[in-house]
């Protein structure tokens, strides 16, 4: 593995061997001193044209507990404000001693094309509406930690999956690891065309709730263009929205994920997030492991 | 007596159809068409076609104003080494070519360059804004025939219906970049699978069609003469094909990319496959291919569209649209369409001369006729590399292409010879 740009680019093994290692770096987590001297000399730089929280602290946490030393780059402080491209932007993060590049940007590609230019790992921490995939490596800890395994789990993705790069990767992960993926949206909130997307498709989610195992919401996200599939938000919420009623009606054992971060009201009702069958926060735990794991397996050999 | 230039041996296409001969040139004008000739310089054209020099409906030249990514003398000199003799140079320069002295300013540059003509079209609505209408009298009494406003629709369809009644009674061609605002709103590349797998907000084939269709209608209430420029949907297609079968004054365009490439390209994320209208499915490459070789589809037009480096190294959505073309025109359609010599020269050359109005030029060859010529070798093999062009931001770089121009003659000059 020399860059993480897509989940398509890993084939079964390697997604497992990543979440292997996630589980035994979670260990390393919960000890007294969270911190192993594996990538002490190194260097992250973090790349962020996006506004991010949780990924951006994620991956600078994981990169510490490494012992790695990390450059945060953010666009509104730099020369991007000045003009400077991409590629020039890049290439001077690199040369000031970068090893490793994690980068978010708002177009299709960026990761890949940054990978393109540079001579050391680059990981894709989301690129418009196409991929984000620690995301999905987390999303797919996090459910192996609670079932042991996705072989066979029914999985439902509910809401503004066109414009999610969390569901296009989590489709591609889930699946891959053999769980049964259902998109749960309006029509104008799926992608225009599903071939391609090993997937069933409901419009409905009071229909199939009763039988999921994961329940899956993702953000409904008014800067990406959610707005436009919609007549209106209440409307979204009557029918998508997971408030105690709906959550009543899921499977005992069934639980609740969300990519954050979360709209409260919208998505799921306020009460709901803090339900002990919402996994949020654990998925946002997980992410430092998961990151920790792609950190190593890219940085770590040499 | 020696004649000035002689191309020898070449299959040569005349209003007779195509024969083995030489052609003899003297100053400006072909002199002799037949047996053999002995030149001052003689280009050898064995196992070549040699016939009218191209004629592109549709090319970014930009100057004035942009002249870091192409002017018109390298603009000219890609022309001549792709076997174009004339180009019409779309309006969208800064400023735009709204008013009569901007098109006699490129017409003037084009003259001192010398490589080719390159006939200015004019903006249909000023700065292209879609707003007012352009200075149509003085672009026409400057010689522009052709009036678009390349790169975006005309949207307002009462303006653009006094444009073509204000040009239909001189004979003026209204050319259109189909692209509805609304449907291809955001849109970087062909709605379709892949685009929905990529998450990038794609442009529908509908975003050009319902454009067309209105169009058509306009064409039939104004009686002006229509052209699609760079069509890329069966639907568009079909409804050309209806409009001409009820005898409405239509022609279309189709890109060379467009023939070449389908949709699928732009997983590469490659900003050389990015493009407006996008590369769209195989199926609606297979109906350009088909339509193109029926005539169905007039004319190729490159839409060459240079742009700096710089400005590619970029993410794709960031990416400006359009493609260099000029260079790779010939040897692209020879690649990836049936066409026989006649059919050839007849879509590169004598059909966009025409719809043009573009007199010294699409003219097979006789004695008599403007020494305007282009010399092929259609099953010639090379891999495209490097360009004359100042921009390199073209689909087929790196590929093998069967097709090479070998020369190029303008008003009788050798502008461009293949040292083989």
């Amino acid at each position: 593995m020399k860059h993480l740009l897509s989940i398509a680019d890993l084939d079964r093994g390697e997604l497992e061997d990543l979440l292997h290692l996630a589980g035994e770096f979670a260990e390393v987590l919960e000890r007294p001193i969270p911190k192993v001297p594996t990538l002490r000399g190194k260097t992250v730089a973090t790349v962020f044209f996006e506004a991010s929280t949780r990924t951006r602290l994620s991956f600078e946490r994981a990169a510490k507990a490494l012992s790695a030393d990390v450059m945060t780059f953010a666009p509104g402080t730099s020369s991007v404000t000045k003009g400077e491209s991409l590629k020039d932007t890049a290439l001077t993060i690199r040369a000031t001693g970068a090893d490793l590049l994690v980068v978010r940007h708002e177009a299709v590609g960026a990761a890949a094309r940054v990978a393109s230019w540079l001579d050391c790992p680059v990981i894709n921490a989301g690129d418009g509406a196409h991929q984000h995939p620690t995301q999905a490596l987390l999303d797919s800890l996090t459910i192996r930690q609670r079932f042991g395994k996705l072989d066979g789990l029914r999985i439902a993705i509910v809401g503004d999956v066109r414009n999610s790069r969390v569901a296009r990767s989590d489709i591609d992960a889930f699946t891959l690891l053999g769980a049964n993926v259902t998109l749960i949206a309006p029509p104008t909130l799926l992608p225009s065309d599903l071939e391609g997307f090993p997937v069933s498709v409901s419009h409905s989610l009071d229909e199939v709730i009763a039988d999921l195992d994961v329940v899956y919401l993702l953000r409904i996200q008014m800067e990406r263009g959610s707005g436009p599939g919609l007549p209106s938000l209440p409307e979204y919420v009557s029918r998508y929205g997971i408030d105690r009623g709906r959550l009543d009606r899921m499977a005992p054992d069934a639980v609740l994920m969300h990519p954050g971060p979360i709209n409260r009201g919208v998505e799921i009702a306020a009460n709901v997030a803090d339900d002990p069958r919402a996994l949020i926060l654990a998925q946002v735990r997980n992410g430092v492991a998961v990151r920790m794991a792609v950190l190593f397996r890219l940085l770590g050999t040499s | 007596m020696k004649y000035q230039l002689v191309i020898r041996n070449g299959m040569v296409l005349t209003p007779d159809g195509g024969q083995a001969a030489d052609v003899a040139i003297d100053g400006n004008a072909i002199v002799a068409v037949g047996g053999s000739c002995d030149g001052a310089e003689e280009i050898d054209a064995e196992g070549a076609w040699v016939g009218p020099g191209l004629v592109d409906l549709h090319a970014h030249l930009r100057e004035p104003g942009q002249e870091w990514k192409e002017d018109i003398r390298t603009g000219s000199e890609a022309a001549a080494a792709g076997g174009y003799t004339a180009v019409v140079a779309m309006p969208n320069t800064q400023p735009a070519v709204d008013s009569g002295h901007i098109a006699r300013l490129i017409l003037e540059r084009s003259h001192q360059v010398g490589l080719c003509e390159v006939v200015p079209a004019g903006s249909i609505t000023m700065g292209r804004e879609g707003a007012l209408l352009s200075h149509l009298d003085e672009l026409w009494e400057a010689g522009v025939r052709v009036f678009t406003d390349d790169g975006d629709s005309v949207h307002d369809a009462g303006l653009l219906r006094v444009a073509m009644e204000y040009l239909a009674d001189r004979g003026a061609v209204v050319a259109q970049h189909a692209e509805d605002r609304a449907l291809g709103a955001g849109g970087h590349m062909h709605e379709g699978s892949l685009s929905s797998r990529l998450g990038m907000k794609g442009i529908p084939a509908e975003a050009e069609e319902v454009v067309v269709a209105r169009d058509l209608a306009l064409t039939r209430l104004t009686g002006c003469r229509y052209h699609v420029q760079h069509v890329s949907s069966a639907l568009s297609i079909g409804l050309v094909g209806t409009a001409k079968a009820a005898g409405l004054p239509v022609t279309a365009e189709v890109t060379p990319h467009h023939l070449a490439f389908d949709d699928s390209a732009v997983g590469s994320l490659d900003p050389a496959f990015k493009m407006y209208p996008p590369l769209r499915s195989s199926t609606d490459r297979g109906e350009l291919r088909a339509a193109l070789s029926s005539g169905l589809i007039d004319a190729v037009a490159t839409d060459h569209a240079p742009h700096s480096a710089f400005e590619t190294e970029v993410p794709f959505e960031e990416a400006p649209r359009g493609v260099i073309g000029l260079e790779t025109s010939a040897a692209a359609v020879l690649t990836y369409c049936h066409l026989d010599q006649a059919g050839f020269f007849d879509r590169l050359s004598v059909a966009p001369a025409r719809i043009g109005q573009i007199a010294r030029q699409g003219r097979l060859l006789a004695p008599g006729e403007p020494a305007n010529l282009t010399v092929i070798a259609p099953a010639e093999e090379w891999t495209v590399d490097g360009f004359r062009s100042k921009a390199e931001n073209s689909p087929f770089r790196s590929l093998t292409l069967t097709g090479r121009v070998r020369a190029t003659v303008f008003e009788g000059r050798l502008v461009h010879a293949l040292v083989s």
